[in-house]
């Protein structure tokens, strides 16, 4: 396992420093000038010159993208061009808001799309799993920012049940994290299905069933744990979705998250800021990949006889020689 | 001769499984007729599109306004059927070129060795991102309009199709026939071309069918969110954008636009089920 771990943590820190070096050349040829956005038009040369080498724009792209990566391993991502603040202290005063946000729904998908997914597999072609397919077809078809839209107008609008903007206490949070949560349950959902009825399909199954074995055993004990990979992976690209694309969620229900952040320093040009978050949010994506690429080792046994092959042919020649 | 025969064959088959598949049908039936509209727009729309009625602003579903006004006293009915033009440019426009440079990529993976690293791992990078942010970093830099949207979504789902066709190539590489086609002297160009894209191309046109959706999905939340399609332009997601603070009052403004998203959604995910069950030889009985 020590390997495996080994393995992906090197592709980890490949992927990002390649991300890295992509979002900060890609902003390079972002149209406009900052240090003009910054000014006005009423700046002087002088005052512009000056401005440019305070923000280290007149060196090199190589020195520059140096500096970053270094200030980067050091949680300084520069100053934010529209209030002149850290960027690392703005992202985090607003990452608690998207964080929030995802795992609340991440877990509300889970709730409902697992369940959801094994009832209409074990009961295929069933009124329950035409029922929950269906649906879940339309959760998945659906733009996140219009079923925010619908629930705030049955909830908010209409029943006048529940609060259609801001962060102030829990009910707040109730439409945000269920118009993301019923969005990933779908894709949850339809995974577990399909991966549940794919494994139902192996011989093992059949061999647990003719040992004797009662379904819910056969369910819970061999199918379920083989069919959690894919499970985990749609878990996983929720996640990393959600932390990226909750923008849209959050604008509909004005929530001052991650997402929300970003836009708005694209629209202001506060390449800085843009640069950061996005970056903050592929790290958070690298880890997150990383973390599920470890839940893989130990839910599959399969991953960890590979990695675990050599050290038990190892012990198993020390044993025989041994024993010889 | 024989061989061609065969892959007719096969196309047939898979249409006519296609066929005993009525949501399928009815979906595929369901798109035509949206291209059909997205062609003939200009014809088949009642008011002009950008024609401001404000003598008749916020008016509710009615007979001369079937999906009433919006605040600019614009037919909302006139406005999705014109938008459906947009729409398909987006997602099939865009899922085109994904698809096209996808494949070209994930051919080269799998057959030239050398290649395949330096290719998987870009696109690994790539894939790292989540979309909604990659497509924000493109189109901050590119500006937002609809050409540079249908860039920014085609490198988006770029990597998805090479992955997919390397992992089919790959499977196809490794069968015996192409060996015995380079045992008789084909060059690499004509067994890619002539073998393994023909018979890899299974899981890409199920991944297509599901592209396209999701990239009508994206296309339609860059709008939403200012980063796409500008105004007064009838692009369902800016059109769904546009009513929300009109939600109280005018519902409709938000709603109708939405639900044209997803029944062409909707319709391409049953296509998508369809081709993917049709295409399954496990399904064949």
């Amino acid at each position: 396992m020590a390997k495996y771990f080994f393995r992906r943590l090197i592709s980890m820190l490949f992927v990002l420093l390649a991300a890295i070096v992509l979002v900060f050349t890609l902003m390079e040829f972002a149209p406009g000038d900052p240090v003009m956005t910054m000014l006005g038009e009423g700046g002087t040369a002088e005052q512009i010159a000056a401005l440019r080498e305070k923000l280290g724009l007149a060196q090199p792209y190589i020195v520059r993208l140096g500096s970053f990566i270094w200030g980067f391993l050091h949680a300084d991502l520069g100053e934010s061009y529209r209030s002149g603040l850290p960027v690392f202290s703005e992202i985090i005063s607003r990452y608690p808001i998207t964080l929030k946000l995802t795992f609340g729904s991440v877990a509300l998908g889970i709730l409902i799309g697992v369940p959801a997914g094994i009832v209409s597999s074990v009961k295929q072609y069933s009124v329950f799993d035409r029922i929950f397919t269906s649906v879940s077809l339309f959760g998945v078809s659906a733009p996140s920012f219009w079923i925010a839209m619908l629930l705030v107008l049955i909830f908010s609008v209409k029943l006048g049940w529940l609060p259609p903007t801001g962060t102030y206490s829990f009910e707040y949070w109730i439409l945000p994290v269920l118009t993301m949560g019923l969005q990933t349950s779908a894709s949850i959902m339809r995974m577990t299905r399909s991966s549940i009825l794919e494994v139902v399909r192996q011989d093992y199954i059949r061999t647990a069933r003719a040992k004797g074995q009662s379904e819910r055993a056969i369910i819970f004990k061999h199918v379920l744990p083989n069919a959690l990979i894919p499970i985990l992976t749609v878990v996983g690209i929720d996640i990393c979705g959600f932390l990226g694309g909750s923008v849209l969620v959050e604008t509909v229900f004005a929530m001052p998250g991650l997402g929300k952040f970003i836009l708005d320093c694209v629209n202001f040009k506060d390449y800085p800021a843009v640069l950061g978050g996005i970056l903050w949010i592929s790290l958070n994506c690298v880890v997150i990949t990383f973390i599920i690429d470890m839940l893989y080792g130990v839910v599959d046994p399969r991953i960890k006889s590979m990695y675990g092959a050599k050290k038990s042919k190892a012990k198993a020649i020390i044993t025989a020689k041994s024993e010889s | 001769m024989k061989k061609r025969k065969n892959r007719n064959g096969q196309l047939h088959d898979v249409w006519r499984k296609l066929k005993m598949n009525k949501l399928a049908m009815i979906s595929l039936g369901v798109l035509i007729m949206i291209f059909l509209i997205a062609i003939f727009a200009p014809l088949v729309i009642p008011y002009d599109y950008a024609y401001q009625d404000y003598n008749s602003v916020l008016q509710f579903p009615n007979a001369s306004h079937p999906f009433g006004t919006d605040n600019f006293g614009r037919d909302i009915f006139s406005r999705i059927l014109y938008g459906s033009r947009f729409t398909i440019f987006i997602g099939f426009g865009a899922t085109t070129v994904a698809a096209t440079c996808g494949i070209i990529l994930g051919l080269m993976a799998a057959y030239f060795k050398k290649l395949d690293n330096i290719i998987m791992r870009a696109m690994d990078v790539l894939i790292g991102m989540p979309g909604m942010t990659l497509l924000i970093l493109i189109i901050s830099v590119l500006g937002p309009n609809i050409k540079n949207m249908v860039i920014a979504i085609s490198i988006a789902y770029t990597p998805a199709f090479a992955r997919v066709t390397r992992g089919a190539a790959m499977s196809v590489i490794n069968q015996e026939y192409i060996e015995a086609c380079s045992a008789i002297g084909a060059n690499d160009k004509r067994i890619l071309l002539k073998h393994v894209f023909p018979n890899s191309m299974a899981p890409v046109i199920i991944q297509y069918s599901l592209a396209a959706g999701l990239s009508i999905l994206l296309g339609a939340s860059l709008s939403f969110v200012g980063m796409g399609v500008q105004p007064p332009t009838p692009e369902w997601g800016l059109m769904v954008s546009d009513g929300r603070s009109y939600l109280r009052t005018s519902w409709y403004m938000s709603i109708i636009p939405g639900l044209a998203i997803i029944l062409v959604t909707i319709a391409l995910n049953y296509l998508g089920d369809g081709i993917r069950d049709a295409l399954d030889p496990r399904l064949n009985k």
